[in-house]
């Protein structure tokens, strides 16, 4: 087995509202190794982001609060680390990329200038040699012309072109993970595939794992190895991905495999798409019971009083259901 | 279409639609073979494009560097003594000898108001620094430690917003002038205690600007992008939020020149300001007032130049809005 780089466990990360603690992340368990893709997939408001985030302490601190739970990265946990200590961590070891590529450069200086600073900052480097190792960053990502275009303003980039310049930046120190939050979801679906296939390339050379956070389940078939089902703040399934899109064991997983629009089958069968009915739980005072429960086609009366445990359907293959 | 009636296929439709379909292709061909220099613009750049796109301001601006000049080398070129008293030419008419004429001291006027106007912009200019340096820092620690240290910063902006402004710098000017000219000399002392009191009590509106500004930058996603790659805190504000912030807090800023030097008027008329032998535009008014009806030019100099320079900062201000607001399309 790979060396472990990531290992979540039972992490737990709860806002505090008017209103009570908002569990957004309640006792999620989660493991990446070296070289590794894995997708994390689920509705809005199910906790992804926020796990995203956790790791690398993103969250604002009040109104949000680690309550319990460890995030081992490399053996070694970061909930406890002093600011300084993670600001070591963050780019060097583990990247993001956001999803809205529009807003996340700073519009007030070159694209060459930004990516610089973050590799002059964690690589001591002069502002020269910062300068061309953005370049290099820059054609790394297929950029064309990066010695002219570093000098460039983000508005003079398209949409597709800032996701690039943002895998470039958050590249730019050849971290161990990236963590791409819905990177894809802005962008319309010709350059979805060349962001994506650029990850892949990247992945590639740099050796990197990669935590794809997405709820297009089409994305995480293509890319990742294994995929883990988040709902209402807790991970409902997890399997290797050929095992998952095969044979999925939870409701809500099979639920979200059916509403994958189909154009092969919409415009010769006139099915309509399937949606799950409802929406997602509130997390201020989850009941008791199964969290799906309320949403599933096959509730029982057990599914109502109890959480169902993880238990292993078959080797690497997970499922807090009770069928 | 044309092509889809009868009409438009007579003989001279080929040549009407053929025409520019030949141009085309010929304008196409020109512009690769000239290599376009490729136009770069920097958010400032872009700014001064816009900025000359207001004319007012861009008028404004030329009055301005006039006057600024004026006052800068006037005193040089025009050596005329400020205080040569010659009681045999009082209150004269604006002649060649004195082109703006003289006062009740047979001083020159001319020579009065180049001087004066050193001081009042000069005070205009270090009172907006001291109001917006102060307004830069307490609305940048507001914004970025949103609670009780952000209530009570800003509790107290409301505190000096809600003070009776002229009363507390008549009282304060009262209570230290005498402390600081010991320290400063007579001239330095009222100098840095005027831009200190009018700089002190202008800044709580461009601390409730910045911290408002920062209040929505921080928490756009380039701050959280600068964040996740591992910028402290401090490279978070100067790097990526303040440069972001700024453009309001230039137009705040001339906006405050243009006031200070109102105040600085306001506290020489009423005899608070600057010691009586030196002449700022605000004195003059204040020594000119009594002889309004007999020797109108000696207010008038000194009002124009009050009047132009305030002018001119306040439309350079709007055009400044104008050209650093990204929303408004130039």
């Amino acid at each position: 087995m790979a060396e472990t780089l990531l290992d979540i466990r039972g992490l737990k990360t709860w806002f505090k509202t008017d209103d009570g603690m908002v569990r957004a992340v309640d006792g999620v368990d989660l493991r990446i190794e070296r070289g590794e893709t894995v997708g994390v997939v689920g509705e809005s408001g199910c906790g992804k982001t926020v796990t995203a985030r956790s790791v690398l302490k993103l969250i604002d601190m009040p109104p949000g609060r680690f309550e319990d739970g460890q995030i081992l990265w490399q053996g070694r946990d970061l909930i406890p680390l002093p600011q300084d200590e993670m600001n070591k961590v963050r780019a060097r070891e583990i990247a993001i990329v956001f999803q809205e590529p529009m807003t996340s450069l700073n519009p007030v200086y070159t694209v060459g200038d930004q990516i610089a600073e973050v590799i002059a900052q964690h690589q001591k480097l002069n502002k020269k040699q910062a300068l061309e190792g953005a370049a290099e960053m820059l054609r790394l990502v297929n950029i064309p012309n990066p010695q002219r275009r570093i000098h460039d303003y983000p508005h003079q980039f398209s949409g597709g072109m800032r996701q690039r310049v943002m895998i470039a930046m958050a590249l730019s120190c050849r971290p161990k993970l990236l963590i791409a939050d819905e990177p894809t979801t802005a962008l319309d679906v010709t350059i979805q595939a060349q962001i994506l296939e650029l990850m892949q390339e990247m992945k590639e050379r740099f050796g990197m794992a990669i935590m794809l956070i997405t709820h297009a389940m089409g994305v995480v078939a293509e890319t990742c190895q294994r995929v883990t089902v988040m709902y209402a703040g807790k991970v409902v399934e997890e399997a290797p991905v050929r095992e998952l899109f095969g044979s999925p064991r939870h409701p809500y997983t099979q639920g979200l495999i059916r509403s994958i629009p189909r154009v092969d089958r919409a415009a010769t069968h006139k099915e309509r798409l399937e949606a799950i009915p409802g929406t997602v739980p509130s997390l201020l005072e989850p009941p008791p019971g199964c969290r799906f429960a309320a949403r599933c086609r096959f509730v029982t009366e057990v599914c109502t009083r109890a959480m169902p445990t993880m238990k292993e359907v078959s080797p690497g293959h997970f499922v807090r259901c009770v069928l | 279409m044309p092509g889809s009636t009868p009409a438009s296929l007579s003989a001279d439709a080929p040549t009407s639609v053929g025409a520019p379909l030949v141009a085309a292709p010929a304008a196409g061909a020109a512009a690769p073979a000239v290599p376009r220099k490729r136009q770069r613009f920097s958010p400032w750049q872009e700014a001064w494009r816009r900025f000359r796109r207001h004319r007012l301001a861009v008028a404004s601006a030329v009055v301005l560097l006039l006057m600024v000049a004026a006052i800068a080398i006037g005193p040089l070129l025009w050596t005329v003594p400020i205080n040569e008293i010659d009681f045999a030419s009082k209150l004269e008419g604006p002649s060649w000898a004195h082109p703006l004429g003289t006062d009740d001291l047979g001083q020159d006027v001319l020579a009065r108001v180049l001087y004066g106007g050193r001081i009042s912009l000069a005070v205009g200019l270090a009172a907006m620094f001291v109001a917006i340096f102060v307004g830069v820092l307490v609305g940048a620690v507001a914004g970025m430690s949103s609670g009780r240290l952000d209530a009570l910063l800003m509790w107290l902006a409301d505190l000096f917003l809600s003070l009776p402004q002229l009363p507390l710098l008549l009282l304060v000017i009262y209570l230290f002038r005498d402390s600081l000219k010991a320290v400063f000399g007579p001239e330095g002392g009222i100098f840095v205690m005027i831009v200190i009191v009018i700089g002190g009590l202008r800044w709580m509106p461009s601390a409730r600007l910045v911290r408002a500004q920062f209040l929505s930058i921080r928490e756009k996603e380039f701050v959280e992008a600068a964040r996740a790659l591992g910028a402290s805190k401090v490279r978070q504000v100067v790097q990526h939020i303040l440069p972001n912030a700024l453009g309001p807090v230039i137009v705040a800023a001339t906006i405050d020149v243009a006031a200070a030097i109102i105040a600085e008027s306001t506290l020489s008329f009423l005899g608070l300001g600057f010691p009586p032998d030196i002449p700022t535009w605000g004195r003059l008014l204040a020594d000119a007032k009594d002889y309004l009806d007999i020797a109108p030019h000696w207010a008038l100099a000194s009002g124009v130049a009050i009047f132009l320079t305030v002018l001119s900062i306040n439309f350079i201000g709007d055009g400044l809005r104008d050209a650093l607001d990204p929303r408004r399309v130039i």
